[in-house]
């Protein structure tokens, strides 16, 4: 199993145990596609952490509408939501902590100790997003009644000696997925 | 006898969730007392008679190893139960806190269930189940 398939499984896998643990709902992954850091546009919830450690580095991301940001609220917290505030910015940056912090754990068994940033949500119409470098994003869809919830994650060596350095270590390469 | 817990995360969506765990829980308790970092904690725990503490381990200004540190570290307070309550799973983390005498540890995501079997293990009996 190469790196891509490794981080694919492990996101399958948190974000079905987290979704079913804290909101009581069973959701399995759809359709699987790499970004390769083209300027889309955004409307809606995007959430961001940083997954870093040794010679790797990367960001864990979820992409959500309000709509669907406002009923993984109201299933977490068992309250009312009917409108994007703070307690739903909360409650989106803490599911993309335990998403990305159990993919991060996972992760841990083949790169070593991983660590995780604290989370950023945006809210927005019409915003852009830029990664710096070439970096590649794993996206996997989880539907979701009419809704559905993109799980995002790039992760690469730090440089071309850091790359090197991971090849000969007999590690997985995340460049070649 | 009712105690006073203290909950320590800088998620207000986790403080709440615990509040409604730990109400679940059949312990018999007094007040919740809420904090968003380490440093916000001790100010709760100098000003209160905390009996247990969960805490995150990741938070902004002072993280939860820092706070457990100085719990164990304290004539006062050594004495309090702190858990681990977080999304790191590594041996890194864990074994740090475990070293630094953390009374348990959970995972998130959990359940009402895990924090319960978790508690009801490592509780004092003035705050038995």
């Amino acid at each position: 199993m190469n790196l891509r398939d490794i981080i694919i499984d492990s996101i399958g896998r948190s974000t079905s145990n987290v979704f079913s643990t804290m909101l009581d709902v069973q959701i399995a992954s759809g359709e699987v596609t790499i970004e390769t850091g083209a300027l889309d546009s955004n409307d809606g919830l995007m959430s961001f952490i940083g997954v870093a450690g040794g010679e790797w580095t990367g960001t864990g991301s979820l992409t959500c509408s309000p709509a669907l940001a406002c009923r993984i609220c109201s299933r977490m917290l068992m309250t009312e939501t009917v409108s994007v505030d703070e307690e739903v910015l909360d409650a989106v940056a803490e599911l993309t902590n335990m998403i990305v912090g159990n993919v991060k754990t996972d992760l841990e068994e083949h790169l070593g100790p991983l660590g995780l940033s604290l989370p950023t949500v945006v809210f927005g119409r019409n915003f852009k997003t830029k990664s710096a470098g070439s970096t590649e994003w794993i996206v996997v869809k989880f539907p979701w009644e009419t809704e559905v919830l993109l799980v995002k994650l790039c992760l690469a060596p730090k440089g071309k000696a850091a790359h090197a350095m991971s090849h000969a270590a007999g590690q997985f390469c995340a460049l070649e997925i | 006898m009712e105690s006073d817990v203290l909950v320590v995360d800088d998620s207000a969506a986790i403080r709440k969730i615990l509040q409604r765990v730990l109400r679940q829980t059949g312990m018999s308790i007094r007040t919740i007392y809420e904090a968003g970092d380490g440093q916000q904690a001790l100010e709760v725990l100098k000003a209160q008679k905390i009996a247990l503490v969960l805490s995150d381990i990741n938070m902004p200004k002072m993280d939860g190893l820092q706070l457990l540190a100085s719990v164990r570290t304290s004539v006062q307070w050594r004495h309090i139960p702190v858990v681990m309550i977080t999304t790191e799973g590594g041996e890194t983390k864990v074994g740090e806190a475990v070293r630094l005498g953390a009374a348990g540890y959970v995972r998130k995501p959990f359940t009402a269930d895990q924090i319960k079997e978790k508690l009801a293990g490592i509780l004092d009996p003035a705050v038995a189940l």
